[in-house]
């Protein structure tokens, strides 16, 4: 049960690693029935598997790393939430929709002896939940409760961490209706007006508009296997190619890696991740994230409200690449 | 009203061949109407702001001739046109990024996709940006993104309202993440604009869509729009795979939008300029000298005693 269970989320990258590990069981199984002492073996065939790994996992292609990314056992906003924090207390409602959005979460945490209002797209973890969480993609009252939760932080003066992980804003007739273009632009507005220090983390998929606001602050972390793209490379080749099958060579040209991001200077500190990816090991993964934000809480703490929003404007200001001649 | 009509009342004397007719389509001297199919004296048509007399359907303008609508003449001083677009991403889809841009810059006689600068409106001093959607469907890269920013910085400083036409497809895929965080950077100069009690009036015009809906054209103080343009965040056809029932006929219209409070008022072309002048001068605090009504309060207020004249 449990294996066919992790043969059908195996990405197909993962193949080769798949089909050494089977093998090493095999061995082993088959060792002890015939009572064989294999373990030199076997440890060769670790080695290699550990070495496989590895590689498969350090030269993946944008494609294969937006697999990583969209991986279904990849921790979520809640699970980091809760691993990292030794307090939490969920906190609901945008007080206007009339409905409680549940694509985007948040609520105030305590980390590190402070007290931290921490929101972000919540992905679910299984079928049902994913229904009931819309994949992780937020309505215009999940962009509003977001900003309602950053302005009682800013009222109480705490800071605030989001983890972005949604493959866009909700594109529904409702959401339309609701105004989501409005609820992302008001956010984007407001978050450079808030004295709280903002440290956004890109946790999984980082979908254009709809990761943007949330991801307005005065660092920008990113999991070495997330991407953050400006539409996803499917829409983007079914326009661009108008062929929705190119979509690798879109994810490629779209340059939406980590490192393509700290290359063009949007990305402040790129986070490594365990051996095959986050959800190879999510406390590792965890514990990587805590020490990375408080790192780089510490650092925005020592500064003054206004120091930080004049930072914050600047590292925005500076994005763009164009000529200028007179 | 068909073309012979038109003529027939106009120059009854001499009525045009079928051949000139076909000919003066082709030179641009009459103008086909997309939605009612009646002809319209080209010229004509330009006097009223290129919106038919027939349907009062609303042809697409462009950069310089809404310029030319809105701003009096001869005090338009555009900012920033040196600045020109890369090609950071060496970006080639089914044509390379560079060669698109070399391609629209000769055919359009354009940097880049938006124009930006100040001038006076009946007198009144703006800051006025003006997307074009001929440049690649109005999409934001960085230069649109650094000469909107760039506008809004000399408005905050110089204490002008800015107006911004809006007219975009969205963010420059060919640009990748910096187009998309161009949606930040503008919003982050707003921010310090609106600090400022400054005004803000984007107006949305055909079409209006993605990034720059969820940036700066909802950002306004005011928000205006002109009748009938499209105006949404996700794509028409997007939304239509979300759901098994048919879209509402004027979804994502102005009108729809004004429906739903999304926008303040849509204001025909013909009438834009009067709208922006008077919005703007209700913004303004006055300054000419208080009335003696005005006066006799204030030394009241002062504890002064203010004589009133019984009525006999
Ligand atoms: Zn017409």
């Amino acid at each position: 049960m449990a294996t066919t269970e992790r043969r059908a989320i195996l990405l197909d990258f993962e193949k080769p690693l798949a089909e050494l590990e089977s093998r090493i069981l095999q061995i082993r199984a088959l060792a002890e029935d015939n009572d064989v002492d294999v373990s030199a073996q076997i440890q060769q065939l670790e080695s290699r598997a550990q070495q496989l790994r590895q590689e498969i996992f350090t030269s993946l292609t944008p494609a294969q790393r937006i697999q990583v990314a969209r991986h279904p056992r990849r921790p979520s906003t809640l699970d980091y939430i809760q691993a990292i924090s030794d307090e939490w207390i969920e906190l609901h409602g945008d007080r206007r929709s009339g409905k409680d959005d549940l694509a985007l979460v948040g609520g105030i945490a305590r980390f590190h002896g402070h007290s931290v209002v921490m929101l972000g797209h919540q992905k679910g973890r299984d079928t049902k939940d994913n229904v009931a969480r819309n994949f992780g993609m937020a309505s215009p009252g999940g962009y509003r409760k977001a900003m309602r939760l950053m302005e009682h932080a800013n009222r109480f003066k705490m800071p605030i961490f989001t983890f972005i992980d949604t493959p866009g804003a909700w594109a529904g007739l409702e959401a339309e209706e609701m105004g989501q273009g409005e609820a992302i632009a008001h956010n984007l507005r407001e978050m450079f007006r808030l004295d709280s220090p903002i440290i956004c983390t890109v946790i999984g998929e980082g979908g254009s508009g709809g990761a943007l606001g949330i991801g307005v602050g005065d660092r920008l972390i990113m999991f070495e296997h997330s991407v953050y793209t400006v539409a996803s490379p499917e829409a983007c080749a079914a326009i661009l190619w108008k062929d929705a099958s190119r979509a690798s060579q879109a994810a490629e040209a779209l340059k939406i890696t980590a490192w393509d991001l700290k290359n063009l200077g949007i990305l402040d500190y790129l986070l490594p991740e365990p051996t095959g990816g986050a959800h190879a090991n999510p406390i590792q993964a965890a514990e990587g994230l805590e020490s990375a934000l408080l790192e780089n809480l510490e650092m925005l703490l020592a500064m003054s409200p206004e120091q930080r929003k004049q930072e914050r404007y600047r590292k925005f200001r500076q994005i763009g690449v164009f000529s200028e001649v007179a | 009203m068909s073309l012979f009509d038109w003529f027939a009342n106009r120059k009854k004397e001499s009525p045009i061949s079928q051949d000139r007719q076909e000919r003066e389509i082709a030179d641009g001297l009459w103008t086909k109407c997309s939605e009612c199919g009646v002809l319209t004296y080209t010229k004509d048509l330009r006097a009223n702001q290129m919106v038919c007399p027939e349907c009062d359907h609303h042809y697409r303008v462009f950069s310089d001739e809404r310029i030319s609508q809105l701003v009096d003449a001869d005090t338009w001083q555009p900012l920033n046109e040196q600045l020109a677009p890369k090609d950071p991403l060496r970006f080639r889809d089914r044509k390379a990024y560079s060669d698109r841009l070399r391609d629209m810059q000769h055919k359009t006689n354009l940097k880049d996709g938006v124009q930006t600068g100040i001038g006076q409106i009946h007198g009144e001093g703006i800051a006025l940006g003006v997307m074009d959607f001929r440049f690649m469907g109005g999409s934001m890269g960085s230069v649109v993104g650094e000469k909107i920013t760039r506008l809004i910085e000399h408005a905050t400083a110089a204490q002008l309202p800015v107006v911004i036409v809006c007219a975009s497809g969205g963010a420059r895929m060919q640009e990748g993440m910096l187009s998309l965080m161009q949606m930040a950077k503008i919003s982050a100069a707003l921010e310090r604009h609106r600090d400022s009690r400054l005004l803000y009036m984007p107006i949305l015009s055909h079409p209006t869509t993605g990034g720059v809906t969820a940036s700066f054209a909802m950002l306004g103080d005011i928000i205006l729009a002109e009748p009938d343009a499209t105006i949404g965040f996700a794509g028409r056809r997007v939304v239509e795979q979300t759901l098994r029932e048919k879209l509402p006929d004027d979804f994502q219209t102005a009108e729809y939008l004004l429906k739903h409070g999304f926008i303040d008022k849509i204001v025909p072309r013909t009438q834009l300029k009067d709208t922006v002048v008077q919005l703007i001068r209700l913004h303004q605090i006055p300054t000419q000298s208080p009335s003696l009504n005005h006066v006799s309060l204030e030394s009241a207020a002062n504890g002064q005693s203010v004589q009133i004249k019984p009525v006999i």
